[in-house]
């Protein structure tokens, strides 16, 4: 019986799943086609693999917060984490390439401890993660802030910007390939398999379902509740390295990334409040995003009218979600 | 299991009417203990007290709107955009003449009025999560609002000055507002029929719904009443900046600190329990932490820091023992 009832979940899970991601991927490639035919080197192997580059601090995000969207929580931190990782990697390696390695790895403790402090806040004092994620928001930034002295200059040593820079060439097919997509191939695999793959994964669609039921089959809720936050803020330590290497130090590398990273999610179909989404439809969501922008700055729209049209993709992706799900229940 | 299921609401209800007051009052003794043990007693005399009640005005008027949405199981995060376009279309429309002021007021609750609608008809109708969708309506209007103004845009004139610098005797105009606004609030909620129909579709819309309540006139109403109230709070702006800028909203980060002291104030995030009254306990408490740290004289940063940790402390307190497994 078992093996039955998982042939049908398996099967409804895949037309689910290839009914969902279509919506973002359609979307994306519909985007992306209207911006090759007004740049056609967009079309070229080169202008695709900068555009994938561009992607991948968004698409990193995306991927961490999708664990904390499906868990049934926010993380609101991780765009101030992107600002604390720039500039504290400003601060740790001074200039001097010989401080990078290190320098990263504190980091990436960094980055341990707020996860662990948001997974330990939501999970043991039951603070709605919104509010305990937009407290370390605050403090986050505010340790940068301090850090720095609130207005940082300059760039990162090369050997750190490398990982959002560095471009191999001469790569047959397709010319030339960053690291950056290297670095978010790597994350895709590890979230597609940790979200998709392994019994963790299922248990933090059970707590996003319904997290009473999980923990009366046996769930953990508490300890898969931190996971979910340390894994955010691992991926936003990563983003943050990616973007220290697109532009020079400054602390509002991070502002309103949060923000994209949900609506990331929410655009490639994840669903608020937990239980559904697809590491695909995050991906998804991000190049649906970064596609967005690029074409409206190919359009010559102002900065401004693009938080516009986010916001307006933004709702009609919820709303025909939303639409979908009630006529196919 | 099932008696401790059954012992937390009684728990919590009988606890619920204190924790303003408690709030209320832990507030007092911080600002207090802090001016004296800083020696800076003139905050205490009739002078430092206004100023502190001054600046819970703006905050204030919009959180009493994001009570209602909160209680109705729903959030708001454009209030702070919708803040900035109250402020700037109040002080384009005046540029200074003082004939202009109810034209300008009226424009301004109005297009709060329709925000308010759409952004509950895209919750309540659309089913969008509330979350998104006013995510999206406030990145419009930002966008919007961007695109069209880039600097303070006009200018009040004197007489829309009373608004935040006139005063009754040692109390400001707004001050006073602020109060009545609360008692209008409450009033609202506890005695009559949409209050009880806000609290039902908080605590259960499904059940509100079956037990023949429009439950979607509820969300629309309690989203028209806290865009409402963000129009009014970016006519308070204007009046006290004198103009109105694009950026004054989300400066006052009036979007996240609203939910915030809603929580702090013991209503819970999920709806369906609190008031207006711990609300404006909350608002108190961010006002003292403020001052407080003036009088301390923290510096900017090691503040932001602090604020923050405050923040998660002061929900937690309520959150802490709670057995709701919700993230």
């Amino acid at each position: 019986m078992t093996i039955a009832l998982k042939e049908i979940r398996h099967g409804q899970a895949f037309t689910h799943a290839a009914r969902r991601i279509n919506a973002a991927l359609v979307v994306f490639l519909l985007f992306y086609l209207v911006i090759g035919l007004l740049q056609p080197n967009y079309l070229e192997p080169a202008g695709a693999m900068n555009f994938l580059r561009r992607a991948a601090p968004l698409a990193i995000l995306a991927a961490g917060q999708l664990f904390v969207l499906v868990s049934g929580g926010f993380d609101l931190s991780v765009g101030s984490l992107v600002t604390l990782t720039v500039v504290g990697g400003s601060m740790l390696t001074a200039n001097d390439p010989g401080n990078t390695w290190w320098a990263i790895g504190v980091l990436y403790v960094v980055g341990l401890l707020v996860g662990l402090i948001n997974g330990a806040v939501v999970a043991y004092l039951r603070t709605p993660s919104i509010i305990a994620t937009l407290g370390t928001l605050l403090s986050v930034n505010g340790v940068a802030m301090m850090w720095s002295g609130g207005s940082p200059r300059g760039y990162l040593p090369d050997n750190f910007r490398m990982f959002g820079r560095f471009v191999f060439h001469d790569v047959p097919v397709v010319k030339i390939f960053p690291v950056a997509i290297l670095v978010l191939a790597a994350v895709c695999a590890l979230a597609q398999w940790g979200l998709h793959g392994t019994v963790f994964g299922r248990r933090v669609f059970a707590i996003g379902d319904n997290a009473r039921a999980a923990q009366l089959a046996g769930v953990e809720v508490g300890s898969a509740r931190i996971a979910v936050f340390v894994i955010s803020a691992l991926a936003a330590v990563t983003a943050g390295i990616l973007l220290g290497g697109f532009g020079g130090v400054s602390v509002d590398v991070g502002v309103g990334l949060e923000l994209q990273a949900i609506a990331a999610c929410v655009v490639g179909g994840v669903q608020l409040m937990g239980g559904r989404g697809t590491l695909v439809g995050a991906i998804a969501g991000a190049l649906t995003l970064t596609a967005l922008f690029t074409l409206l700055t190919l359009l010559g729209w102002a900065q401004p009218l693009k938080e516009t049209a986010q916001g307006v993709i933004l709702i009609i992706a919820v709303a025909f979600g939303a639409w979908r799900r009630r006529r196919t229940g | 299991m099932s008696s401790a299921e059954g012992v937390v609401p009684a728990f919590r209800m009988r606890r619920a009417p204190r924790a303003p007051l408690l709030l209320f009052l832990g507030s007092l003794f911080l600002y207090i203990g802090v001016a004296i043990a800083t020696g800076q007693t003139r905050m205490l005399e009739v002078e430092g007290a206004v100023g502190l009640l001054q600046r819970t005005v703006a905050l204030g008027i919009v959180a009493i709107g994001q009570t209602f949405v909160i209680l109705a199981g729903s959030i708001d995060l454009s209030v702070a955009n919708l803040i900035s376009v109250a402020a700037v279309l109040a002080s384009f429309i005046m540029q200074g003449r003082p004939e202009m002021m109810l034209t300008a007021v009226v424009a301004v609750l109005a297009v709060s009025a329709v925000v308010g609608l759409i952004n509950g008809a895209l919750v309540s109708r659309l089913q969008v999560s509330p979350f998104i969708a006013t995510l999206g309506s406030g990145l419009i209007l930002q966008g919007l609002l961007s695109a069209s103004f880039t600097n303070f845009a006009g200018s009040v004139p004197i007489e829309f000055q009373a608004v935040a610098y006139g005063a009754f005797g040692p109390l400001p105009f707004s001050v006073i507002g602020l109060f009545v606004l609360a008692i209008l609030a409450s009033i609202l909620l506890r005695a009559t029929k949409f209050g009880a129909h806000l609290y039902a579709v908080g605590g259960n819309a499904e059940g509100a719904r079956l037990a023949g309540i429009r439950t979607d006139l509820v969300t629309i109403g309690a989203h028209v009443l806290c865009s409402l109230t963000a129009g009014v709070s970016g006519l308070y702006l204007a009046s006290r900046l004198r103009s109105g800028a694009p950026w004054v909203g989300r400066d006052g980060v009036y979007d996240l600190e609203s939910i915030a002291v809603v929580v702090i104030g013991g209503t819970l995030l999920a709806g369906g329990r609190g008031g207006v009254w711990g609300t404006l306990a909350g608002v108190l408490l961010f006002a003292v932490l403020d001052a407080s740290f003036n009088m301390l004289d923290v510096s900017a940063y090691p503040k932001l820091v602090l604020r923050g940790a405050i923040v998660i402390a002061a929900v937690a307190v309520y959150t802490f023992r709670s057995r709701d497994l919700a993230a």
